[in-house]
């Protein structure tokens, strides 16, 4: 993802965090020592790794570090108190929530970012008005149906449907591809795929019949391009374009997710720990456009931190329902902006 | 069956005639056939040139000083490998000297003490099919196995990966007061809950100093003397605990330190060290140990003074061998640490870690161009450190080897 304003975005949010972090002398900074380790997440990491850098500029005795073992594997370490933060792309589980709760962790969970995903047209299409899940799996799969824009609609131009990808690598890929194949299903072969998406912008915008996808805010910075696919929210049964308003809203689902830190509560007593969440709320959504995600609300960026200062412990997305006296857990399937509230906390400890 | 078939040999007979009796056929077909292996030999240097100039061109231009000697960062152009490196070199010099004494002791026992008894030679026998299999083990596997036994040891020291027991480690609880100034408790006995601060207690700055804690209530105004704000706490001021350890830092279980690390490569690469060390002592001539056996040296004479120091150019090359795959090897590392941000080496053997070839596994995973370079950068680094390791090997094959016979 090559970002042009990227240099001139990273010097101003670099110097922006030296004036409004430097601590009241360098021999407090260096006083300032201890250990953190973080693991999880990959989709998480960029912005961990960002907010690590910045703070250990200003404490250069604080030692961060990071590990990407998945967000299930980060769990497994965090609910046994291993580790001090998970990095997660997705909600805690009700069984990790149990084995944290087994093992004596409390935790606060903290939204740092959103992450969406646009799926991309050519100006000249003028036939696409919105695109379902399922016909992204016909377009995408393997054993898709839609091989021509007929295919899918009788109505639309009879044209073989030029696919670009992202490289299997990514992230990016990963991502929709859990979305639009889930466990099983493999994509097609013959998609162009490249790391850089400036050939994906390149190849779209040049192709009158293709189709492509990459993260919002790379599309953001193409808007004059490319235009985006409304994608219809399974839910709502509404076609909704990535803008920033409808990826913060949770209203452009399924392409669009919250990202998490999970912080062990025991673990911010030490004052280094302290200093550092402190650091990546309050920079969260400059570190998350850094790495090109969507930064949470501004009332998810209040609820975590009010959360934070009052150590409101726990998580919003299992609920427990009684069932003959023995506690059954199950997962809340709700948007992040209508699940992120204090009622719905449900403490681990 | 009718027809008995023609006798192979008379019925080709004559072609086989045709063919052999031009000497210029023969010889065109000696030529082609010595093109074919010229080619393919070529082809496959021709790849490695290949592969060396994209390296090259690839990553040079970001080979500098502060590559060299920074951490790693999310920007490419200020991030560097010292972390990596100084993980790199922990675990190969921890590896060798862990798997060095153990594989030549195993290569002596296996080569110059064969047992004579039946059952014992069944036993030696097992363990040699054994050793020649693990040397074809997928690495992967040996991490797997190390994060049970080395990381958490089975579980056998409590929860997890928690210290059982650790020696070498100061604990102190650390206050952050509002003047952002640091205090500290020393702490005698970790099992202690955390210090709570009470009026006139000693408390240490971050310098070291000794000084009486100042305590304020929720309405009392903060102090303005820097003196005194430096020890004043607030009543309900809560200390985290922290530790300091110092270079000899001991723990069981060892927990995803450099020392579990090193000790899954040993596994990794104690099935190299083993056999290369075998065939060392297999090629020393029989004669040399039947004269000092003769002469009335024990055993254990015979292996230190006869046998060993011959075989040593051979166990040496062993070992070096070693050292260049425990260095390039990824897959175990992953098991136990997968560390990919870090921004200090290794202070002691249990320290975290992460390895070259993890960093520039990470650098060529991202999507940016210039994380691409700095992977080959690192890549150069690595390839330096082998070709010296290979450099060294050969050297000292060559000085060290003395006619046996």
């Amino acid at each position: 993802m090559n970002n042009p304003f990227k240099p001139l975005a990273m010097v101003l949010a670099t110097s922006a965090l030296a004036l409004a972090l430097a601590p009241q002398s360098a021999a407090q900074a260096e006083a300032l020592r201890g250990t953190i380790v973080v693991d999880g997440s990959s989709t998480v990491y960029p912005i961990t790794e960002a907010a690590a850098a910045a703070f250990r500029k200003e404490y250069p005795n604080v030692n961060i570090t990071v590990a990407v073992s998945g967000t299930g594997g980060g769990f497994k370490r965090f609910a046994v108190g291993e580790t001090d933060i998970s990095d997660a792309s997705r909600p805690i589980k009700p069984k990790e929530f149990l084995q944290a709760k087994e093992n004596g962790v409390g935790f606060l969970e903290l939204p740092v970012a959103l992450d969406g995903l646009s799926v991309v047209l050519n100006l000249q299409n003028d036939w696409v008005h919105q695109l379902t899940v399922e016909d992204l799996k016909a377009i995408y799969l393997e054993d898709g149906k839609a091989r021509k824009w007929s295919d899918l609609n009788p109505e639309w131009p009879n044209h073989v449907i030029k696919v670009y990808s992202p490289g299997t690598d990514s992230g990016t890929f990963d991502y929709f591809k859990e979305v639009v194949a889930g466990d099983k299903g493999s994509f097609r072969p013959d998609m162009s795929v490249s790391e850089d998406d400036n050939v994906l912008v390149t190849g779209v915008y040049g192709d009158k019949y293709a189709i492509g996808y990459f993260g919002a805010s790379y599309y953001f910075e193409n808007q004059d391009k490319l235009r985006a696919a409304p994608i219809v929210n399974p839910n709502t049964k509404k076609a909704v374009l990535p803008t920033p308003e409808n990826v913060v809203s949770g209203d452009y689902a399924p392409l669009s997710r919250p990202l998490f830190l999970y912080v062990n509560v025991e673990s911010l007593r030490r004052p280094a720990m302290k200093k550092f969440i402190d650091f990546y709320l309050e920079n969260a959504g400059k570190f998350a456009t850094k790495v090109q995600y969507v930064p949470t609300s501004d009332k998810i960026s209040a609820m975590a931190k009010s959360f934070l200062k009052k150590r409101k412990t726990g998580t919003v997305f299992v609920t427990m329902v009684q069932n003959d006296g023995a506690p059954v857990f199950a997962k809340r399937e709700l948007s992040l902006d209508q699940a992120y509230t204090e009622a719905n906390l449900l403490p681990s400890k | 069956m009718k027809h008995a078939p023609k006798p192979a040999l008379l019925a080709d007979s004559a072609v086989i005639a045709k063919r052999t009796r031009s000497l210029a056929a023969r010889h065109r077909k000696d030529i082609f056939f010595r093109n074919v292996c010229r080619t393919v030999a070529s082809s496959s240097a021709l790849v490695l040139v290949l592969l060396l100039t994209a390296i090259l061109t690839q990553g040079l231009g970001s080979l500098n000083f502060q590559f060299l000697s920074g951490p790693p960062d999310p920007d490419p152009a200020i991030a560097g490998l010292w972390p990596a490196m100084m993980g790199s070199v922990w675990l190969v010099v921890l590896t060798l000297v862990i798997a060095l004494p153990l594989g030549v002791a195993a290569a002596i026992i296996l080569e110059e003490f064969q047992p004579r008894r039946v059952y014992l030679r069944r036993i030696h026998s097992f363990v040699q099919l054994n050793i020649t299999n693990l040397a074809g083990v997928p690495s992967v596997v040996f991490g797997i196995l190390g994060l049970t036994v080395f990381v958490s040891m089975f579980g056998i020291f409590g929860n997890g990966q928690e210290a059982g027991m650790e020696v070498g480690v100061t604990y102190f609880d650390q206050f952050y007061n509002e003047g952002d100034f640091i205090l500290e408790v020393p702490v005698a006995d970790q099992a202690q809950p955390v210090a709570e601060p009470v009026e006139g207690m000693t408390v240490f700055s971050y310098e070291g100093t000794a000084m009486a804690l100042h305590l304020l209530g929720d309405d009392e105004e903060w102090p303005a003397d820097p003196a005194l704000a430096k020890r004043s706490l607030r009543t309900w001021d809560a200390p985290g605990r922290i530790q300091e350890n110092s270079w000899w830092y001991f723990r069981l279980p060892f927990g995803r330190g450099v020392l579990a690390g090193a000790l899954t490569l040993m596994l990794v690469v104690l099935p190299i060290i083993i056999i290369a060390s075998q065939e060392a002592l297999r090629a020393v001539p029989s004669s040399l140990r039947q004269a000092a056996l003769g002469l009335g040296a024990t055993p254990l004479q015979t292996v230190r003074q006869i046998t060993l120091p011959a075989a040593v150019p051979g166990i040496l090359t062993g070992a070096i061998i070693a050292m260049s795959r425990a260095i390039g090897e990824a897959a175990p590392l992953l098991m136990i640490a997968g560390i990919v941000f870090i921004t200090h080496a290794p202070g002691n053997m249990m320290d975290d870690f992460t390895a070259m070839p993890l960093q520039i596994f990470n650098w060529a995973g991202r999507p940016q161009k210039e994380f691409h370079d700095l992977a080959a950068s690192g890549i150069i680094v690595l390839l330096t450190a082998l070709l010296i390791f290979n450099t060294v090997a050969v050297v000292l094959r060559q000085k060290l080897q003395k006619p046996l016979s």
